[in-house]
């Protein structure tokens, strides 16, 4: 062993109380940091799997980006008029299946059209108001995950009656319906109709399971009274990160208003990016805090060991010599503590993701963590270079003691 | 001819401060081969001060220090340090060992710092000096397991470590009764006489001056008398 290495495992060893505490500072951070970077990232990109999973990577509508210009601002470009009729548009994507067929040519994923509509349901004696979504259960099966989502009978069940509707679990035994009860729906727009429930689904989110029911295009555009209209096309990109890219190019394409999923949860994306910055400053405080020990150890030991310090500079040992021992053994409490910090983050990271959850908007069972090398790598980064921090003022200061004052003092 | 091993010239050591503290002043002196020269003086008259210039532990406010006639104020703090591993060896009045390791550890230190010679050579030349001394029976010892006397005996072994000419001892037996005084003085002497060293010592003990082939008197930070009260030992 080299001349260094053996004074400061000299230095370390005859201080073991204390320089296992130190030790100990650091595996706790680094222990925290990684299992606190497993839990956020594990859970955020789960999170953000569940919303490209639920949610259509790009939705197109027939909403327009601007108000449509009635026709006295037509004509008159600053005039304002009172007491006229606004024209009503007659709202939807006209000719769907042609703006379908020609997306189909180039948008690297799979197309669904739905119809939006909202329906009172009854049934004995009980009324809902329920969104009711028209859709196709050939493609749908393409671009949601509500077929996996079946608790009872299929998306194809929907064919097995003129009026066949899918209701959410909860809505369902709110209502008191089962498959083949016989419900009744009534839209805004007057029509009235009887309908047959052929199955129910479980999404996980509250709201949807609470308020939705799925019915054939055909179905929707009758309780709409627009018959051959469509009023959303849904789109599953392949790669869900280009839906933003493929979502302009859309609306350029076609004129309706394409939204990707990233710009329908800009506000959730944001909280993320807030909530990493958080969790960076938590873990960076952590391995500060820990850091602080390991400042602590090599100053109380280069405080100890002035006279030493004085000894072996008497003797003809460099600054250089006598710095390095102390940054050393800081680096020996750095690693050693990094090293331990691992086990302990991959076990707390191993009890947090075995730990049975219950959160209000869903159901999973298990917090959802993430392992990644990166963390740990990371982790160990900031405890070393900290460590050598602490190490170095103190160790600094020991090389630069002049000798003669100490040994004048002690003689 | 060659140049003396130490040589002072016009060394002066002022401590700065509200009130300066002149610790020596104007000291000339030349240390040649074989010598074995005891300091003495008044207390508080800067004999200590005066060894650790010689032994470049301090730096003078003015003048020189030359060692082998190479000027150590122009060197930088690298150079001195080299300077007192390889040509200089001292032993203070508190032996200054490193209470963690064994005296032979203790000893290897310098060697070590050095790199001169391999682990094994290390181990054996520490082991050989301190038999040399009379501790044989205690190599594998911490030092906080030995006399005053067998401390000062492993550190003069530590100084003759790296074979320098001087050895430099400030007060080697204050702390030592009757006994071991006369033990490590013997050995000190042995040093000149045997393996041909030279060794500067501060001392109180006029008894032992009076054995010492030359004496160098203190007074108020000045050189005030330096007797060859012998000719060199030969
Ligand atoms: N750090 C200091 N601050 C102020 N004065 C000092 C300091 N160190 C030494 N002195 C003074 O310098 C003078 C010389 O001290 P030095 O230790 O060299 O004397 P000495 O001859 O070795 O004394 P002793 O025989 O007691 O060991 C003394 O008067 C001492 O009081
Ligand atoms: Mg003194």
């Amino acid at each position: 062993m080299s001349l260094v290495l053996t004074i400061a495992w000299t230095h370390v060893r005859h201080r073991a109380r204390q320089t296992l505490v130190a030790i100990a500072g650091v595996m706790t951070g680094v222990a925290f940091s990684v299992m606190m970077a497993a839990m956020m990232e594990g859970s955020q990109d789960d999170f953000i799997r569940t919303l490209v999973d639920a949610l259509p990577h790009i939705s197109i509508t027939d909403e327009l980006r601007e108000p449509s210009r009635q026709p006295a601002d037509q004509i008159y470009a600053a005039a304002e008029f009172h007491g006229l009729k606004p024209n009503v548009r007659r709202p939807g994507i006209k000719n769907p299946m042609a703006t379908i067929a020609s997306l189909q040519g180039w948008v690297p994923g799979a197309l669904t059209a739905s119809v939006q509509s909202k329906a009172v349901l009854r049934f004995a004696g009980r009324n809902l108001t329920v969104a009711i979504i028209g859709i196709d259960p050939r493609t749908e099966n393409e671009v949601s995950t509500l077929a996996s989502h079946m608790r009872q009978g299929s998306l194809n069940s929907l064919y097995r009656s003129s009026h066949a509707i899918l209701l959410g679990d909860r809505l369902a035994a709110k209502l008191g319906a089962r498959v083949n009860s016989n419900i009744t729906l009534a839209s805004a727009q007057g029509i009235s109709m009887n309908a047959t429930v052929v199955g129910t689904f479980h999404s996980g989110f509250r709201a949807t399971d609470e308020t939705t029911g799925y019915v054939l295009l055909r179905t929707a555009q009758i309780l709409e009274r627009q018959t051959g209209i469509i009023n959303e096309i849904r789109i599953r990109t392949n790669d869900p990160m280009q839906a933003r890219l493929i979502s302009e190019r859309i609306g350029e394409q076609t004129g309706y208003k394409a939204i990707s999923w990233q710009e329908a949860q800009e506000d959730l994306l944001s909280a993320i990016t807030l909530r990493n910055v958080l969790m960076y400053t938590i873990v960076g405080a952590i391995l500060l805090v820990a850091s602080f020990g390991t400042y602590n150890i090599i100053s109380t030991i280069t405080h100890e060991k002035t006279r030493d310090i004085a000894i072996l500079k008497s003797l003809g040992f460099r600054d250089r010599t006598i710095r390095s021992i102390f940054i050393i053994e800081a680096l020996f409490i750095g690693l050693t503590g990094a090293a331990f910090g691992w086990v302990l983050g991959y076990l707390l990271t191993r009890g947090l993701a075995s730990l049975e959850f219950k959160t209000p908007f869903s159901d999973y069972n298990h917090l959802p963590v993430l392992y990644s090398l990166k963390h740990y790598l990371l982790a160990t980064a900031v405890a070393l270079l900290s460590s050598v921090v602490a190490g170095y003022f103190p160790a600094r200061a020991a090389a630069r003691l002049h000798p003669v004052d100490i040994i004048r003092g002690a003689t | 001819m060659s140049p003396p091993l130490i040589e002072a010239r016009q060394v002066t050591r002022i401590l700065p401060g509200e009130v300066p503290v002149t610790l020596v002043a104007d000291i000339n002196l030349a240390i040649g081969a074989r010598e074995f020269i005891a300091i003495t003086g008044p207390s508080g008259s800067g004999k200590s001060s005066l060894l650790y210039l010689l032994g470049l532990l301090d730096l003078p406010t003015r003048g020189d220090v030359l060692i082998d006639g190479r000027s150590t104020t122009a060197m930088t703090e690298d150079e001195r340090a080299e300077m007192r591993l390889s040509r200089l060896g001292f032993v203070f009045q508190f032996h200054f060992l490193l209470p963690e390791f064994s005296i032979t550890e203790n000893v290897a230190l310098p060697m070590r710092a050095l790199g001169r010679l391999s682990a094994r050579g290390i181990t054996q030349r520490a082991e050989e000096l301190l038999a040399s001394l009379g501790l044989a029976d205690h190599l594998r010892k911490t030092p906080d397991k030995l006399s005053g006397g067998q401390r000062q005996r492993v550190a003069v072994a530590r100084a003759l470590a790296n074979d320098p000419p001087v050895i430099l001892a400030d007060e080697p037996t204050g702390s030592l009764d009757t006994a071991a005084t006369a033990q490590v003085f013997g050995i000190l002497r042995d040093l000149v006489i045997m393996r041909g060293k030279t060794v500067v010592a501060v001392t109180h003990d006029l008894n032992l001056a009076a054995q010492m082939q030359r004496r160098v008197h203190i007074v108020d930070g000045r050189l005030a008398d330096d007797v060859q009260a012998q000719p060199p030992v030969r």
